[in-house]
């Protein structure tokens, strides 16, 4: 099947989603270092072992379709087009942050990329994506709305609340459970009557469908048809990606409850890994040229992590700026 | 000027915006169709079509939250409450996202939304569905609260809140519908937030008040004049801004003041007024500020309890009458 790689995509483009997954990869885990320095505080939810989801996502959407997540959204925005030194900066706090150091991990937002959010109440997102649906199908932009959610969040209200009000609105959503098993320390079939969350959409009247989400080819084949069909449609769709974090639910969690074992399996199918495989089986890269993707990813993170160092604190008067317009 | 309802002032104001700009929009439970519970969204559907005017599910944290998603994507979406006391399901909608949303995105997105809600008590409609929330809107950093008073009031506020890009809370009280007065017919007649309206000018007590209370006031002062006691009542019109700078200067002339809230006593928005009256003009107060509130109580049924429960006229005139007995 790898033969055919470039039937799916271009070579370039399968070269630049492993160039993204491995910027991801470098950020989070240089994140991880600088929290523990003391440079990043608060709340810091990591992405590593989950790449595949949003590097394939993104490809698969156009660059005008508005995109929105949850509070482990960092590579969300990256992979989108955000500059990591300025996300880098945000989570140092300072004044370069993209969101002038008020918002944080939680909350980076770039309105020039439509990345429309990292929402921290779980949930808090879904109806604001339908709205933001409304809008663009209102204004005909022929847009669509990515809606990110992590699978702890369908227990929320406003998840079947926004997913029987866009069917009703015919609005389109796209919405991507990113199912890594794990609402903090609970597992689904702990919090979920039914843990195949993608079957949840039927009293909804909502399509859906499971895709793995390791394999960032994958994932594009499945968020292409499903945008396609929201599209065409205006009507919400539901993808479910099978992904894993590799770290805890933040730094603050050591992840015990979770086997070796388990975390060594789902380590195996790691998305860098595996599409840089790929890519050199289907004689699309060999092993210099991912070495040097790499190479070039942790330049890039070295590179954020010094403007973050040495950018400024926000003035003290920009603590009253912003409430009001 | 023409005379017209409270109602019908909040129903013109909503056509005239919505004729005016095309990216207005509205939703609510059964505001379309059924042209709302209040009647208040009258003819607007048949007018503005039903992309424009649409009923939702009962479903209060997304009618916010889908408001706010649109106020992001460009449109002015005005969503209903039905009542205020459904504010309580949409408290993260509202509190979480609404007032945050510009701030911890560092300022890169406005959002343009009225939220209309009616409330109140004096209906006998009981514990649930009377409640007057103003103050955990007030409290809260990052909207808007706008609480009109009058029909004139109710039509050049509810224009500016739509004019605004901010979010707004805009608070209609049940018992004011029917209520009746003259109002500007000039398209553009927009009443600026943040400034208190002088409603009645006195030399002896200030009465502060807001929204139906304003009317109970304005009662009281009648009485009281007819006792030789001159009142000055100052209507808030919008709690957030708060316009101290009119209250305390009333209060520089009169030195006596009431604070009329219906909303319940305890951290009531009257400790608030009464607290910045004290930080504002402590030198020149020749007694105690008086408090007339809401009992703290959930609200009873029985019309005989419940009229314990919400200031009346005769409960302001005690407080002014104690603010002049002179033992202070």
């Amino acid at each position: 099947m790898d033969k055919h790689l470039t039937e799916i995509l271009p070579a370039e483009d399968l070269l630049h989603m492993y160039e993204q997954t491995a910027l991801c990869r470098e950020f989070e885990e240089s994140c991880a270092e600088q929290y523990t320095k003391g440079n990043i505080t608060g709340f810091l939810h990591l992405y590593s072992g989950q790449e595949a989801v949003a590097v394939g996502s993104t490809k698969a959407l156009q660059q005008d379709d508005y995109i929105l997540s949850a509070y482990r959204e960092h590579a969300q925005a990256i992979v989108r087009g955000a500059e990591p030194k300025r996300v880098m900066a945000e989570l140092f706090g300072k004044a370069t942050g993209l969101c002038k150091g008020k918002g944080g991990s939680m909350h980076l937002f770039n309105p020039e990329l439509k990345f429309m959010g990292g929402y921290a109440i779980v949930g808090g997102q879904f109806p604001i994506a339908a709205g933001l649906a409304f809008a663009t199908k209102f204004k005909h932009e022929g847009r669509l709305v990515a809606c990110f959610f992590g699978d702890a969040a369908v227990n929320q209200g406003t998840f079947h609340e926004s997913l029987n009000w866009a069917r009703v609105w015919e609005l389109p959503v796209l919405f991507i459970c990113e199912n890594n098993f794990y609402g903090i320390g609970t597992e689904v079939h702990r919090s979920s009557a039914l843990p195949d969350i993608h079957r949840r959409t039927c009293g909804y009247d909502v399509p859906s469908e499971r895709v793995d989400g390791m394999d960032a080819i994958a994932v594009y084949q499945a968020v292409r048809h499903g945008a396609e069909w929201v599209r065409e449609q205006s009507r919400p769709y539901l993808l479910e990606a099978m992904t894993y974090r590799f770290r805890g639910h933040s730094m603050a969690d050591p992840g015990k409850y979770r086997s070796t074992a388990e975390l060594e399996l789902w380590k195996s199918r790691d998305p860098l890994v595996n599409l840089g495989k790929r890519l050199v089986e289907a004689g699309i890269a060999d092993q210099a040229k991912l070495d040097a993707l790499r190479a070039q990813a942790v330049a890039v993170v070295q590179e954020a992590v010094k403007f973050a160092e040495e950018s400024p604190w926000p003035e003290d008067s920009e603590v009253y700026a912003d409430i009001f317009m | 000027m023409a005379e017209m309802t409270y109602r019908d002032a909040i129903n013109l104001a909503l056509k005239e915006e919505m004729r005016r700009d095309p990216l207005v929009v509205t939703w609510g439970e059964d505001v379309a169709l059924y042209e709302g519970s209040f009647k208040v969204t009258r003819g607007l559907l048949a007018e503005f079509g039903e992309e424009r005017v649409r009923d939702t599910p009962i479903s209060e944290n997304t009618i916010i939250g889908v408001a706010i998603g649109a106020a992001m994507g460009g449109l002015r979406p005005i969503p209903e409450l039905m009542t205020v006391n459904f504010a309580l399901l949409a408290m993260d909608q509202i509190i979480n996202h609404m007032t945050k949303i510009r701030y911890m995105f560092g300022g890169q997105v406005k959002l343009p939304l009225v939220i209309r809600a009616p409330g109140g008590g004096g209906s006998q409609l009981a514990a649930q569905h009377s409640q007057s929330l103003e103050t955990f809107f007030m409290h809260t950093p990052g909207m808007y609260v706008a609480v009109p008073a009058t029909p004139a009031d109710a039509k050049g506020l509810l224009k500016t809140a739509i004019r605004d890009d901010n979010p707004v809370m805009f608070l209609e009280h049940e018992l004011l519908y029917n209520s009746k007065g003259e109002v500007p017919d000039d398209p553009e007649y927009l009443i600026p937030f943040g400034r208190c309206d002088v409603k009645r000018t006195g030399s002896d007590v200030t009465i502060v008040a807001y929204s139906r209370m304003t009317i109970l006031a304005l009662a009281a002062a009648e009485e009281l004049a007819k006792e030789k006691i001159d009142c000055e009542v100052v209507d808030l019109r919008t709690l957030t801004p708060l316009d101290s700078e009119t209250i305390v200067a009333s209060m520089q002339k009169t030195g006596r003041g009431v604070v009329v809230e219906e909303c319940w006593r305890t951290c009531g928005l009257g400790a608030e007024i009464a607290s910045r009256i004290y930080e504002g003009c402590f030198d020149v107060l020749l007694a105690p500020v008086q408090r007339v509130s809401g009992l703290d109580v959930p609200m009873p049924y029985s019309r005989k309890l419940e009229k314990l429960c919400i200031p009346q006229v005769a409960d302001i005139v005690a407080a002014v009458k104690e603010t002049m007995s002179g033992k202070y």
